[in-house]
């Protein structure tokens, strides 16, 4: 956490890649030369790779994909995958229907 | 590289990045921007609800707003090379009770004063505009022009534009202290260096507070943990932005077919600060029960993400924006008291004009930092 992190450090130009086409993100059809791209946008975290393309905001919030989108980001960076923090985890862990989450507050009235 | 630029931004939120993009736009690219979290635009700039608003706005700074979404929003997209989701098809602030209507009715009144369109109409014609609304709704006010984007490729967008224009950024700088030289701004310190600049904006929502007081400066805000949800595409229902009376929910259908809701438990002003913005587990509960009552049809919507952000919350509930005059070459931009997505490329526009040129387009003396006054 809070690393110097100067977003002008040169990380050479955008080459397009023979398998630029492939799916990453399943959920969001986010391709995999969308993210190389979005690198070169000046997206160098898994949260701004988030926040600008959908890559892991589907169904599956990022399980299935989080791992490649990392490994893909930290290659075009030329850094280990290791110094990328993962995107925030956000409740709930699986979708649930707005009404079944609404019932908390019944709960509570049990404990009254 | 060195670390002295003609202007220097605390904040790389959407003020930020816009009043930095508005700058480069006109030439001004000796520019740094330091963002103290490791990622741009990290707080309520990538939180909030997604409204581009005029109604429900305190009147000081309807103008400015008004003034963005006439002539800033509707080609902001193609501006920043992204898709900025604006959609401009109007609000509803819903109400259910008399207390509501004359509430709404009062906002309504003071805004048609100052030129918005924005009118009250009754249930039926909530429904005519979208008729997914429950009979609980028995008014609203009506604002054409009102709308919402989003929030994420907006704030990015400006962030990837400046940057393009030569702008530096540069993230994990958490400014502690401000110094002067020679009676002038020039010192902007984090726990790794020191920047210098001929100009000096401070644009970093409730750390805004510590880093002026180390000049004298000081705006009484305070934090308050606000909260928003999101679904899972559902199939299109309808375009407008909602907000309601009571406060209990507001947001929009986003172009992925989600619905972004924000709302309110009640709680906000007293949750527990453990220094990042934590969901509490009886918020988001609150908020689905509160959407329920206005669109039944919504009960069966899955929600995928839950997540809080911090307001700046100021005691008049409006932002302090423009020149601090006891310290030469200093700027605010601060305190948009969860509502500053929609003002915000107005305010970098207009911040960035008044840096340049000494003047704005539209008057900021209402919403100067020093307004701020004692009750008797």
């Amino acid at each position: 956490m809070n690393k110097v992190n100067d977003r002008s450090r040169d990380i050479g130009p955008f080459v397009p890649g023979p398998d630029d086409d492939m799916l990453i993100c399943r959920c969001e059809e986010i391709t995999k030369g969308e993210i190389r791209k979005a690198v070169h946008d000046g997206m160098w975290t898994m949260t701004e790779i988030r926040r600008y393309l959908r890559t892991g905001m589907g169904l599956c919030q990022g399980q299935t994909c989080g791992k490649l989108v990392k490994g893909i980001v930290a290659r075009e960076l030329g850094v280990s995958p290791a110094e990328l923090e993962p995107a925030t985890s956000r409740v709930p862990m699986r979708p649930i229907e707005m009404y079944i989450f609404a019932n908390e507050a019944k709960e509570a009235d049990v404990h009254e | 590289m060195s670390n002295n630029a003609e202007i220097i931004i605390i904040g790389g939120g959407i003020i930020g990045c816009a009043t930095a993009y508005y700058l480069a736009k006109n030439g001004v690219k000796d520019v740094i921007v330091l963002e103290g979290s490791d990622f741009m635009g990290n707080g309520g700039s990538s939180r909030n609800g997604g409204g581009v608003r005029q109604s429900g706005r305190d009147v000081r700074e309807l103008p400015l707003v008004m003034y963005g979404i006439k002539n800033l929003w509707p080609h902001l997209s193609e501006e920043l090379e992204v898709d900025c989701e604006y959609h401009q098809d109007g609000n509803l602030r819903l109400g259910k009770t008399e207390a509501h209507k004359a509430t709404l009715t009062k906002l309504a009144d003071n805004a048609r004063g100052v030129g918005l369109d924005v009118r009250m109409i009754d249930g039926d014609e909530v429904r005519q505009i979208n008729p997914y609304l429950s009979h609980e709704v028995t008014c609203a006010s009506w604002c054409p022009t009102d709308g919402h984007a989003n929030p994420l490729t907006t704030t990015l967008g400006f962030y990837k534009m400046a940057r393009q224009l030569g702008v530096r950024f540069i993230t994990g700088e958490p400014v502690v202290s401000l110094g002067m030289v020679r009676g002038k701004i020039r010192k902007v310190v984090t726990p790794n260096n020191i920047y210098e600049g001929e100009k000096v904006l401070v644009a970093a929502g409730l750390d805004s507070r510590p880093i002026l007081t180390s000049v004298g400066i000081d705006i009484p805000m305070t934090n308050s943990l606000l909260e928003a949800l999101v679904t899972e595409a559902e199939p299109h229902m309808f375009d407008q932005m909602l907000g309601t009376a009571e406060a209990d929910f507001y947001g929009h259908q986003t172009k992925h077919g989600s619905f972004v809701f924000g709302g309110s438990s009640g709680l906000e002003r007293y949750n527990k600060d453990n220094g990042t913005p934590v969901t509490n587990s009886k918020t988001a509960p609150c908020i689905c029960r509160g959407i329920m009552k206005y669109f039944p049809d919504l009960a069966k919507a899955k929600i995928v993400r839950t997540w809080a952000g911090w307001m700046d919350a100021s005691s008049d509930g409006v932002p302090s924006l423009g020149k601090v005059d006891e310290v030469p070459g200093l700027y605010v931009a601060c305190a948009f008291n969860g509502h500053g997505f929609g003002i915000a490329p107005a305010a970098g526009e207009q911040l960035a004009k008044l840096m340049i040129t000494g003047t704005t387009d539209i008057s900021l003396d209402e919403l100067r930092y020093d307004r701020y006054k004692a009750k008797i």
